[in-house]
C-alpha cells in the first residue's frame, strides 16, 4: 500500500467514524426531530450545514477542474453558485421559515392547493434524485482513485454510512454531520490551495496571488494553442454565459433541499443569519477555487510542456489507472492538451480529477493528498444525505400520508419516513453505480427545472396575493414542460437525438427562460381566475412579519 | 428596474380591502420599507456580477490591478464579496426595521430569540 493510500484511508476511516458517532448521539424520535431537527439549529451551525448540503461533488471536485479549462467563462459557476443565496436570503428563506412547517411542497399546498402539492413533491423526488446520482458517482472516484477500492464497492460503503445517519438521525442527525463535514471539506480544499499559493508565488493568500500568474497562464496556454485565459466568451456566447448564469442563481434559490434547510432555524431573524453564515462559509471555498483551477493548470502545462510520453510525472501515471487520464496513440512528446475525449489531443485529462490531484500534482506530501480524499467524500456525502431527505419527506409527509395512509400515528410517521429514506439510499446506491451521465451535466439537469418550476411559484405565492392556485399549476406545468423538452431536444442522453443549440442558448441555461415563462403562466392564469380566498391572504399577510404578535409601545431602536 | 420590481410585488391590495383594519397602517408602511431595501439591494446585486461580470467584462478587463483584469476579478472574485456584503446589510437593516415595528422576535424576558 502506497503512502498515500495509507493516508487517504486513515483520513477517510477517522471521518466516517466521526460521522456514525454524531448520528447516534443525534437520534431523534419525533417526526419534528426528523424533518426540521426541532428548529432550534444556532444560525451559525445552520449556515455550516447549509454551506456543507449546498457544496457537492460537483463543487468540491469538479469545480476548479472545469474553470481551468473554461478560463474566465468557469465564472458561470461562481457567481451562478453563489448569487443565488442573495435571492434566497431575500426573498425566500424568511417567509418561509416564519410559516414553519416541514416540506417545501407543503408550503405551496397551504399558499395555493393540494393539486400543487403533489405536482411539487413529485418534482421535487425528480430533481433531488437527478442531483443525488452525481454526489453517489463522485464519491465512487474518490473511492476507486484514493483507496483502490471498486467504484461499486466504494458507492455501497459511503451509502452505508449516510443510511446509517439519516436513518436514525433525519434532519437532525444530517444536520449535526453537515456541521462536521463541512469543517472537514473546507480544511481538505483550502490547506492544499494556501500551500500550492505559497509554493508557485510566495504569498499563501491564493485569492490575492493568483492574480501575478495570470499574464503566465495566458502565455503558455497560447504556446499549447489554447484560447486565452482571462478572455470573456472563449467558451460560451455572451447570451448563453448571463443566461446559465441566471439559471444557476435561481435554481439555487429554488432547489428543495437548499430551502428545507432554512426550516431549522429558531426564529426568522436566525434564517437570515443562516444565509449569511452560509454564504461566507460557501464563499471560502468558491473565491479560492478560481485560483486553484488557474495554479493547477499552469502547474499541469509546465509540468508537461514538451515531455517524452514515457517520462511523465508521477501523478499522471497514478490517474492513468483510473482511466481520467490518457495521453493519445503512438504521442511521443505532449504538444496539446485538453479535456474534451474527442478533441485528439496528446493528453486528456478529466475535468473530475483536477483538484483531486492538485496536490500531487504541486507535489505536497502525501497526508495532505489523504485529506483532500476524506474532503471530497464529505462534500458528496452531505449533499446526498440533504437530497434524500428532501426524497423521503416528498414521499411520505407530501404523498403517502395524504393519499394511503390518512391517520398515521407519530410513531407510524416516523417509520414510514425511515423505510422512506431507506429506500431512496438503495435506488441512489444504483444510479451512483450506473451514472445515466457524467457529474456536472447531470446536476445541470437539476438547476433546470428547479429554476423553471419552484422559484416562480413561491416568489409570487409570497410576494403577490392575488396569485391563485390555477395559476400555480398552470405555471410550474408551462416551467417544466418547457425546460425538460428543450433539454431532451438538445442533449443524447435520454437516447434522442442532439439538435443544435438555438440562438445560442445552451440546455443549462435553458431554466432561465422557462422560469419566464412559468411566471408569465402564473401571472395571467391567476389573473383570468378568481383571486384567492382571505384565509389565504392572511396567510401570505402573516409571513411578512417575523414576530407573532406586534408589541406596542417599544422604544424604537 | 425598480418599477418592475416593485409593481407585482407591492400591488394588488387584498379585495374588499378586508384584511387590513384601519390600525394597521404600520403593515403597510413596514412592508414598503423591505420592498426599498429589497430593490436596492438586488440593483447592487444585478449591476456587480450581471452587469460587472458578464455584460461589460471586456471592457472592464482593459484594466488590470495586482495582475487581474478588472471585468476578470469581478466575474471569479468581486461579485461573491458583494453577495455576502449585501446579505450582511440586509440582516442588519432588517433587525433594525423589526425593532423599530415592533415586530421583532424576543423571548418572555425581552431579549433577542
Amino acid at each position: 500500500m502506497s503512502d498515500i493510500q495509507t493516508w487517504a484511508l486513515v483520513f477517510v476511516a477517522a471521518s466516517f467514524a466521526l460521522y456514525i458517532f454524531i448520528a447516534w448521539r443525534s437520534r431523534v424520535r419525533e417526526t419534528k426531530g426528523f424533518f426540521v431537527a426541532e428548529q432550534n439549529i444556532p444560525a451559525v451551525a445552520n449556515g455550516a450545514a447549509v454551506a456543507a448540503d449546498w457544496m457537492s461533488a460537483a463543487s468540491f471536485i469538479s469545480m476548479a477542474g472545469l474553470i481551468a479549462f473554461l478560463g474566465s467563462d468557469g465564472s458561470i459557476y461562481l457567481m451562478g453558485w453563489t448569487g443565488g443565496y442573495v435571492l434566497l436570503a431575500l426573498l425566500l428563506a424568511p417567509y418561509l421559515r416564519k410559516w414553519g412547517k416541514f416540506t417545501v411542497p407543503e408550503f405551496v399546498g397551504d399558499r395555493f392547493s393540494e393539486t400543487v402539492r403533489s405536482v411539487s413533491a413529485v418534482v421535487a423526488i425528480i430533481v433531488s434524485f437527478t442531483y443525488v446520482v452525481g454526489q453517489m458517482a463522485g464519491g465512487g472516484i474518490v473511492f476507486s482513485r484514493f483507496l483502490q477500492v471498486e467504484q461499486a464497492a466504494g458507492v455501497a460503503i459511503a451509502a452505508a454510512v449516510i443510511f446509517a445517519y439519516a436513518v436514525f438521525g433525519g434532519m437532525k442527525g444530517i444536520t449535526w454531520t453537515q456541521v462536521a463535514q463541512y469543517t472537514v471539506l473546507i480544511v481538505a480544499y483550502l490547506i492544499p490551495a494556501w500551500a500550492v499559493a505559497h509554493t508557485m508565488t510566495g504569498f499563501p493568500v491564493p485569492q490575492v496571488s493568483f492574480g501575478e500568474i495570470l499574464a503566465e497562464l495566458n502565455r503558455i496556454g497560447a504556446e499549447f494553442g489554447l484560447p486565452v485565459y482571462t478572455e470573456a466568451f472563449t467558451a460560451r456566447p455572451q447570451i448563453d454565459v448571463f443566461l446559465v448564469t441566471m439559471s444557476l442563481m435561481i435554481g439555487t434559490a429554488g432547489l428543495p433541499h437548499v430551502i428545507i434547510r432554512f426550516y431549522t432555524t429558531k426564529t426568522v431573524r436566525g434564517a437570515r443569519y443562516s444565509a449569511l453564515w452560509a454564504l461566507i462559509f460557501i464563499g471560502m471555498l468558491y473565491t479560492t477555487a478560481p485560483a486553484v483551477g488557474a495554479f493547477t493548470k499552469l502547474n499541469l502545462l509546465t509540468g508537461v510542456q514538451g515531455a517524452a510520453v514515457d517520462a511523465l510525472p508521477s501523478w499522471v501515471q497514478n490517474w492513468m489507472a483510473t482511466g481520467l487520464v490518457t495521453v493519445g496513440d503512438g504521442v511521443q512528446t505532449i504538444g496539446s492538451v485538453s479535456n474534451n475525449p474527442d478533441s485528439g489531443a496528446d493528453l486528456i485529462i478529466n475535468n473530475d480529477i483536477l483538484v483531486l490531484a492538485s496536490p500531487e500534482i504541486a507535489g505536497l506530501p502525501a497526508p495532505i493528498v489523504g485529506l483532500v480524499a476524506a474532503g471530497g467524500l464529505a462534500a458528496a456525502m452531505s449533499t446526498a444525505a440533504g437530497l434524500l431527505l428532501v426524497i423521503s419527506s416528498s414521499a411520505s409527509h407530501d404523498l403517502y400520508f395524504r393519499y394511503v395512509d390518512h391517520n398515521a400515528s407519530e410513531a407510524r410517521r416516523l417509520l414510514v419516513s425511515r423505510i422512506a429514506m431507506g429506500v431512496a439510499v438503495l435506488v441512489a446506491i444504483y444510479f451512483g453505480i450506473n451514472p445515466p451521465a457524467f457529474v456536472a451535466q447531470v446536476v445541470a439537469f437539476a438547476f433546470g427545472l428547479a429554476a423553471s418550476t419552484f422559484f416562480p411559484i413561491l416568489l409570487l405565492g409570497i410576494f403577490w396575493k392575488r396569485a391563485n392556485a390555477v395559476g400555480a399549476v398552470s405555471g410550474m406545468l408551462a416551467g417544466l414542460v418547457f425546460t425538460a423538452t428543450y433539454m431532451i431536444y438538445t442533449l443524447p442522453v435520454f437516447g434522442t437525438q442532439a439538435n443544435d443549440h438555438i440562438l445560442g442558448v445552451s440546455p443549462e441555461g435553458i431554466g432561465t427562460i422557462g422560469a419566464v415563462v412559468n411566471l408569465v403562466v402564473t401571472v395571467t392564469v391567476s389573473l383570468l381566475t378568481r383571486p384567492p380566498s382571505h384565509e389565504v391572504q392572511e396567510m401570505v399577510e402573516n409571513i411578512r412579519y417575523p414576530a407573532a404578535e406586534r408589541r406596542t409601545g417599544v422604544p424604537s431602536a | 428596474m425598480a418599477d418592475t420590481q416593485e409593481s407585482p410585488a407591492g400591488g394588488a391590495p387584498p379585495p374588499g380591502g378586508g384584511a387590513a383594519p384601519p390600525d394597521n397602517g404600520w403593515r403597510k408602511e413596514y412592508w414598503k420599507e423591505n420592498l426599498r431595501l429589497m430593490v436596492v439591494l438586488l440593483v447592487v446585486w444585478f449591476v456587480v456580477s450581471f452587469g460587472a461580470g458578464i455584460l461589460f467584462v471586456e471592457q472592464l478587463n482593459e484594466v488590470v490591478i495586482a495582475g487581474f483584469p478588472l471585468g476578470f476579478w469581478f466575474a471569479q472574485q468581486g461579485s461573491i464579496y458583494t453577495f455576502i456584503l449585501l446579505i450582511l446589510i440586509y440582516a442588519l437593516r432588517m433587525d433594525k426595521l423589526d425593532d423599530e415595528y415592533g415586530v421583532s422576535e424576543r423571548n418572555d424576558d425581552g431579549s433577542r430569540a
